[in-house]
């Protein structure tokens, strides 16, 4: 990539710092650019329309409600307690992508991307204003006059607005939606809520009409990453040298030279490059693997009567010869391990008991004497309610026989999502005492509902001096 | 330029001006940096940087990106604008007068602002009243849980020296008014060390007779420990041993041991004595928190 200014002969010095490289990428009408666009509407329709969503009565299907802590997803109410889902959730992500990475390459860059998918809209707005890619260089060039004026103006003013609304959006992942709906025309919001939509707004706007590719080229950590997922059996982008080289025009219509490969050399794939690279160059990290070039170059050769696929998905094996080899061993690996992990966490989410039990030592004494020489352990308990109602629940206690439970409350209350704190005593006399540190369990159970429990061990400790 | 009182950690404004010379030092250097270090000899073409990889993996010298270039003029100038805004440059305060201090005393006053009100609400109020009242109990045992139970206990069952204060005996008397001064005002028990005085025998015949009171046997002479009784602890505990709420002197004849009531526990009380001590908490937590901790300590025991 010599993107650097031509040099002029009088200039001692080159900047070390090259100015970037304007790209108008041309469009293109295609299998990939239809899929692309199914899944844009996809990915974004499922943004936007998916807060607006409400499960049962009035409570929003998703909602990440942080200032309660807790998480609705659907029928789920995560607490958290069950960060671990997330952890999960992240590591089946990751890992879906290491499978797709090593069969279909830079799937995400060229089809689910936030970056490709929003650019995506923003070119198509773009579009619409100021025309086909030479009309906007046309644009470009152009001094600034009226209708450039209402051209980049309106342009903007599109992008800013679909910003705003994509910033008010995620917002209201966190936020009731229609609270912030409401309060949105009477500039009514909170601080943090006003500042995140400016700040999603303008992430947005920053990155879909102004950074573009030069997020995916310099700032992506994924683009640079992923190619240890790669290898010779990875599906790529890439040009067939051996078929259209030499590359050289001719006229449409005539017969195909004998000294010219079938690349006529017309520079459709780079005019519609929306990295701005050359795919015949060969594999580069600044493609995101859109396909834009493989749907531009399959229409010319249609138009030429040539077989289509003079730039396709194929691999480093089959672009040498050594054929397609989809199936191996790491893919089978993956493939096994994800399946394993996603089921795994289904298992666990659908079995889960939405009631936790804490039991903590109190801090103060680890035994004290009572009265009548009885041997008492304070334990405070955090009894927490996961449950969309609230329940009553009985303490009880097993695992030193003889010992009485002397709970400060019988029956303990917790509304819902609300974590109910109380102290149990749990006295034993010096004969029941077998050792210096008995490991006991104490049990919460809902009385309305037995299958709603929890236990966690504790330790039942006397003085060590007793057993010496 | 900030005042340097003796508290301070730094007493001489030599480490103020140290600090500025550094900052505002490399801020002027980076500026020179980024003028003077953004290109290089003329240089045809971009060559490799002779870094080689797998046999043919070369890393190339291509130009960064200028915003890139750009975004380091921006980070200097907004750490000028800081400086210029928060106090950071050591000599100069800043245009907003911030100080971690004075945010401090901010929060406290929002704070103070926000929940004296009911503080002030809940002293209007007779501590029997409070004392069935949920919300200032609950209150109430989250400053019990800050400040008490590191000796008296998450229940308040107390421990070996600090006293249970859920099961109605009182050293210094279980009035709300006598709770409140405990709080406030502390207390300090003063039972002296007989050791000396006794001898090991005399020490031994005492804690016979103090552990009869409570009808328990031990070996001693009970009349020799009677005699010294009267002589020597009637002053405080009282000639039926019923205790004094006046001076906290405990009552000896109930099966309420606040050092332990085993033999060698007593025996430990009567030689070297017992000094314990409740700290004042009135000028620290405010009349307001005092009130409602009564609520709260004299609900333990009318509960129970």
């Amino acid at each position: 990539m010599s993107s650097s200014e031509p040099n002029s002969p009088n200039q001692e010095y080159d900047s070390l710092y090259a100015k970037r490289k304007e790209i108008y990428p041309r469009e293109v009408h295609g299998i990939f650019a239809s899929w692309r666009v199914a899944m844009v509407a996809l990915t974004l329709g499922l943004y936007y329309i998916l807060p607006w969503i409400n499960w049962g009565e009035g409570r929003q299907a998703l909602l990440f409600d942080l200032p309660n802590r807790k998480f609705n997803i659907f029928m789920l109410t995560l607490w958290p307690q069950d960060l671990i889902y997330l952890s999960a959730l992240l590591i089946i992500s990751a890992l879906a992508l290491f499978l797709f990475t090593t069969v279909g390459g830079r799937l995400w860059c060229g089809y689910a991307c936030p970056q490709t998918v929003w650019t995506e809209v923003f070119l198509w707005i773009e579009r619409k204003i100021e025309g086909s890619r030479p009309q906007q260089m046309k644009l470009a060039k152009s001094p600034w006059n009226m209708n450039k004026i209402i051209k980049k103006g309106g342009k903007h003013v599109i992008w800013i607005l679909f910003s705003l609304w994509t910033g008010f959006t995620f917002v209201g992942y966190f936020t009731p939606i229609r609270e912030l709906m409401h309060a949105v025309p009477t500039w009514d919001m909170g601080p943090w809520e006003s500042f995140w939509i400016f700040f999603y707004g303008f992430a947005t706007y920053g990155n879909a009409g102004w950074l573009r590719e030069q997020v995916c080229i310099y700032m992506c950590p994924y683009a640079r990453f992923q190619s240890v997922m790669f290898d010779d059996n990875t599906l790529i982008i890439s040009y067939d040298e051996k078929r259209g080289d030499p590359r050289g025009t001719r006229k449409r219509g005539s017969d195909k030279p004998t000294d010219k490969g079938d690349c006529i050399d017309c520079s459709l794939c780079v005019q519609a490059c929306p990295t701005g690279i050359d795919i015949r160059d060969g594999l580069q990290y600044q493609c995101i693997a859109c396909a834009a070039c493989i749907d531009a170059c399959d229409d010319v050769m249609k138009k030429m009567d040539y077989d289509p696929g003079l730039i396709r998905y194929t691999t480093l094996n089959e672009i040498s010869g050594k054929g397609l080899h989809i199936f191996r061993p790491r893919v089978y690996l993956y493939t096994t391990i994800l399946i394993g992990l996603i089921l795994a966490m289904s298992w666990s989410l659908y079995t889960r008991i939405p009631v936790s039990l804490d039991v903590n030592r109190d801090r103060n004494i680890l035994y004290r004497e009572a009265n009548n020489g009885d041997l008492e352990n304070v334990f405070k308990l955090k009894i927490m309610n996961q449950d969309s109602k609230p329940h009553k629940f009985v303490i009880t206690m097993e695992g030193l026989p003889g010992s009485v439970l002397d709970p400060d409350e019988k029956e303990i209350t917790a509304a819902s999502g609300e974590t109910a704190n109380t102290l149990v005593r749990v006295r034993a006399s010096e004969d029941v005492i077998k050792d210096r540190s008995t490991n006991i369990t104490i049990k919460v159970t809902a009385i309305d509902d037995e299958k709603l429990t929890d236990e966690e061990d504790a330790r039942f400790l006397a003085p060590a001096d007793w057993f010496r | 330029m900030p005042e340097y009182d003796l508290m301070s950690d730094f007493t001489s404004p030599f480490w103020a001006w140290y600090i500025f010379i550094i900052v505002a030092g490399s801020i002027i250097w980076l500026f020179y940096l980024l003028m003077t270090q953004n290109k290089e000899k003329r240089n045809t073409d971009i060559k490799p940087t002779g870094h080689k990889w797998d046999e043919n993996l070369e890393e190339l010298n291509t130009p960064l990106p200028r915003w890139w270039l750009q975004l380091f003029y921006a980070t200097n100038i907004f750490a000028v604008g800081y400086l210029i805004l928060y106090p950071g440059l050591a000599v100069f305060d800043g245009v907003l007068g911030w100080s971690s201090v004075g945010a401090y005393n901010e929060e406290m006053e929002a704070a103070d602002k926000k929940f004296g009100e009911q503080y002030v609400n809940y002293l209007k109020q007779d501590v029997a009243e409070l004392a069935k009242n949920k919300d200032a109990l609950t209150t109430g045992s989250r400053l019990f849980s800050t400040y008490c139970t590191q000796c008296h206990g998450s229940d308040a069952g107390g421990g070996p020296g600090f006293p249970n204060l859920r099961d109605g005996d009182w050293l210094y008397g279980g009035d709300v008014a006598q709770i409140k001064q405990t709080i406030a005002t502390g207390r300090q028990a003063a039972m002296p060390g007989w050791g000396a005085v006794l001898g090991k025998d005399g020490v031994k015949n005492v804690t016979a007779y103090v552990m009869s009171l409570s009808g328990k046997k031990t070996a001693g002479d009970l009349d020799a420990g009677k005699e010294k009784f009267q002589q020597l602890c009637v002053a405080c505990h009282g000639a039926d041993a019923q205790g004094n709420i006046a001076l906290g002197a405990p009552n000896l004849t109930d099966q309420t041991w606040l050092y332990g009531g085993s033999r060698r526990s007593i025996e430990k009380s009567v030689a070297d004595g017992r000094n314990g001590r409740m700290p004042a908490f009135g000028d620290f937590l405010g009349e307001g928190k005092v009130h409602l901790l009564t609520a709260y300590v004299y609900s333990l025991s009318v509960d129970n």
